[in-house]
């Protein structure tokens, strides 16, 4: 049980730390939300320089163009990077975390050529094609075809809750190659062109007024042969190496942010009178705790996962992802429900920061897998339950 | 940063549960849960016990009904001083002293599995004064120490095992621990819900000449006593690391309950399959492992750093991991739950106990919430 960290580790936050604040005064001001071609840039240009920094692909592997740090490490960058108001991944979050992994592990070497170096560059944006409108929770059975022809597949579906597609060079796209194997088992995982002829994006509006995801229509779409990563029909395989990453350490740098928010909620609370309330400071204390036992399920997480590293694991936190999401999502809903307590009629003002993160928590037990997913993956896979239905 | 448990950790952990279960299994467990239910709470035994000590004399040594049902576990008693001897109250006393000279994440490992096996008696108290070596005798577990912990003065405060004890540990904050004789202060016993913690109400004593009331162990006016070693320890710092080991309790009851609950979805059939294929069920447990785990985190992390306000939060997770755990195996086990055969009801009751013990709720939470006005590193 040792919460300190290395000498080694301690320089490379001390690096870090001293370079963000020198580059973050010289970003451009953060762009409007709405403004999709603005918020590209600005994600890009951000990337750009990690990458000259020598922060790009932190925690990939050296092999495939990153650093090869060590998940402890990770940890750190998106620590000090929350701690310092850097910007968010943001256009470059699939690339990062979910295509450019897939990619590096299950990739051939001219597909590791092509794709990930612009990734880590900030030159090409990825979005994800994997839910539809029939298939959610229940991933597998989705039914976007793609047939063989030639050199090339024709796929022809729907996608849907697609973030960044009206912005994105490519898509991460699960398709069903075999109609007639078992649902698992007739999936193929294809990089798609957004730019490629029948490619059609309808941008989906949120309940909380933005435009976030879009729907993805394919007419037809010719992708090439060489644009698949993995064998035909071996797509389920290659696409859970990037959801566990996925549950991984994305939301680290958001505790942070949580833990911030919650101490500017007290003060407010305290500026408005509000802490005189008994029931809304123990709220307070209580989310306090909260985030903190947060923090250290992080650092635990994040400790087996290095350990499993130095041991011929991947690195990719297991089904402790899972733990932890379903707990940090409930939480991150609770901070701003209290944050609504806090404002009081000022909660249902869209100027308020908090209001608009209140709608925006919401999709927290959605994305990404539900909490009743992640409730039966925990049951069966880390408890042993017998499987359900 | 390897927040994971070292080898040696582990192995300590593994060689008190192994002690556990070899010396309190269940069946020691149901014996000491009959016993005290017999004689109407364990008040009656264990009050005989210590007025035996009281009298310079020891019934387990004796002989006579040394092994009659539910008296080997009597804190004092045989069980207490094996553990006495395994080093479980002299766990963090310097090693000069024949203490085991280990550290608070040691403390908490055992603590945990003490949790876990429901041992029963005052152990935290008794850990306190034998690893502060306030309590001569506490360390080797043959005098059993009680608390009167952070009530503020005049408060009714509730107090465990007092008729059994050999002192009682006074732990106010901003002031020296203090020890008290057992029969000081003014006690009125209660009906205790849990069967294997008789418990009395006593009034915590006022700041000043109310004090008088108070014996001290050794018999001086004002009850402040001397260490042996300098001054007393503060008591504000043995609440905390009081609140500590009874999170690690918690945290071990509910990851016990956990484990109860997993096992039963998997034996018990309903329509023709294990209750634990449905889903309504699989949530119930899951949920428990969140918890759980949580509360690990964050009960291990206090451990290491030992911070006031990170040994808070932790107990705040931890009570509500054990009370929660507890509530959702009773569920999984359905009406079996609700018998006094079952093993559930006594994780449930000493969970709500150790949740009103040792910083409860109330209290830390307004202190966790004033901590977010001061300013913070991160």
């Amino acid at each position: 049980m040792e919460l300190a960290y290395t000498r080694d580790d301690e320089e490379f936050r001390t690096r870090l730390r001293s370079w963000l604040a020198a580059v973050l005064p010289t970003l451009p001001p953060r762009p409007d939300p709405l403004d999709w071609p603005a918020r590209r840039a600005y994600d890009m240009g951000w990337q750009r320089r990690l990458y000259d920094a020598g922060y790009a692909g932190l925690h990939w592997p050296q092999a495939a163009g990153g650093r090869g740090a060590t998940p402890v490490q990770h940890l750190i960058f998106l620590e000090e990077t929350e701690a310092a108001g850097a910007p968010y991944v943001g256009a470059g979050f699939v690339g990062l975390l979910h295509a450019g992994p897939t990619i590096a592990a299950e990739g051939g070497p001219a597909q590791r050529a092509r794709w990930l170096p612009p990734i880590l560059r900030g030159e090409e944006v990825w979005c994800q094609g994997f839910s539809e409108p029939e298939a959610g929770s229940d991933l597998a059975s989705l039914r976007t075809r793609a047939v063989r022809s030639g050199d090339s597949y024709v796929v022809t579906g729907t996608k849907i809750w697609t973030s960044h597609a009206e912005v994105a060079d490519w898509c991460e796209l699960l398709v069903r190659t075999d109609p007639e194997a078992p649902r698992h088992r007739g999936l193929t995982w294809l990089a798609l062109p957004m730019d490629a002829p029948g490619v059609t994006v309808r941008p989906l509006r949120t309940l909380a007024g933005s435009q976030e995801f879009a729907e993805v229509f394919l007419d037809e779409v010719r992708v090439p042969v060489g644009n698949r990563v993995g064998a035909e029909n071996d797509g389920w395989r290659v696409t859970m190496v990037t959801l566990s990453f996925e549950r991984g350490t994305a939301f680290a740098g958001e505790v942070v942010a949580c833990r911030r928010t919650l101490r500017q909620l007290a003060r407010r609370a305290q500026r408005d009178g509000r802490w005189e309330d008994p029931a809304l400071r123990r709220r307070l204390g209580r989310l306090n705790a909260e985030f903190t036992a947060l923090w250290r399920l992080v650092q635990w997480n994040v400790s087996e996962a290095a350990h499993a590293l130095r041991h011929g694991g991947s690195g990719v936190p297991g089904a402790g992802g899972s733990v932890f999401k379903l707990r940090y999502s409930h939480a991150r809903q609770e901070l701003y429900e209290t944050a609504a307590a806090v404002l009081g009629p000022g909660s249902l003002d869209l100027a308020e920061e908090w209001t608009r993160e209140r709608l925006s928590s919401l999709s927290y037990t959605i994305a990404a897998g539900t909490s009743q997913i992640q409730h039966n993956i925990v049951a069966e896979r880390v408890l042993g339950l017998p499987r359900g239905r | 940063m390897d927040f994971r448990l070292t080898r040696d950790q582990e192995a300590l952990r593994r060689g008190m549960r192994d002690l556990l279960a070899a010396r309190f299994g269940r069946e020691e467990l149901r014996a000491a849960v009959d016993g005290a239910d017999g004689a109407e709470g364990a008040d009656r035994v264990a009050g005989a016990a210590g007025a035996d000590r009281a009298a310079g004399t020891d019934r387990s040594n004796a002989g006579e009904g040394a092994d009659r049902a539910g008296e080997r576990s009597v804190p004092g008693g045989r069980l207490w001083r094996e553990l006495g001897a395994a080093g479980l109250f002299a766990l963090r006393a310097p090693e000069r002293s024949g203490g085991v000279g280990s550290g608070l994440p040691e403390a908490v490992l055992v603590f945990e599995e003490a949790g876990r096996a429901l041992l029963p008696g005052p152990l935290v108290a008794t850990e306190l004064a034998g690893s502060t070596g306030l309590v001569p005798g506490a360390a080797e577990g043959t005098v059993p120490v009680t608390a009167l912990a952070g009530a503020r003065a005049g408060d009714c405060a509730l107090v465990e095992h007092l008729a059994s004890a050999g002192a009682v540990l006074l732990l106010e904050e901003g002031r020296p621990a203090r020890v008290l004789d057992p029969a000081a202060p003014a006690a009125v016993p209660m009906r205790s819900a849990d069967p294997l913690t008789p418990l009395h109400r006593v009034r915590a004593p006022l700041p000043g000449p109310d004090r008088a009331p108070y014996r001290s162990a050794d018999g001086s006016a004002d009850g402040a006593v001397d260490g042996g070693e300098g001054a007393a320890p503060d008591g504000g710092v043995l609440l905390l690391e009081g609140a500590l080991l009874a999170a690690a309790q918690q945290l071990g009851s509910a990851r016990r309950t956990l484990e109860l609950a997993v096992g039963y979805a998997r034996e018990r059939e309903q329509f023709g399959r294990p209750i634990g294929s449905f889903q309504a069920v699989q949530h119930l447990c899951a949920g428990m492992l969140v918890r759980s785990e949580t509360a690990r985190s964050v009960v291990y992390a206090a451990a290491v750093t030992a911070d006031e306000a990170e040994i808070r939060a932790a107990k705040l997770l931890a009570d509500t991991a054990a009370v929660d755990n507890a509530r959702d195996c009773l569920q999984v086990y359905g009406g079996t739950g609700f018998t006094w055969e079952a093993d559930v009801h006594l994780h449930l009751k000493r969970a709500w106990l150790r949740a009103e013990q040792w910083c409860a709720a109330a209290g830390s939470e307004e202190r966790l919430a004033s901590a977010l006005l001061r300013p913070a590193g991160r």
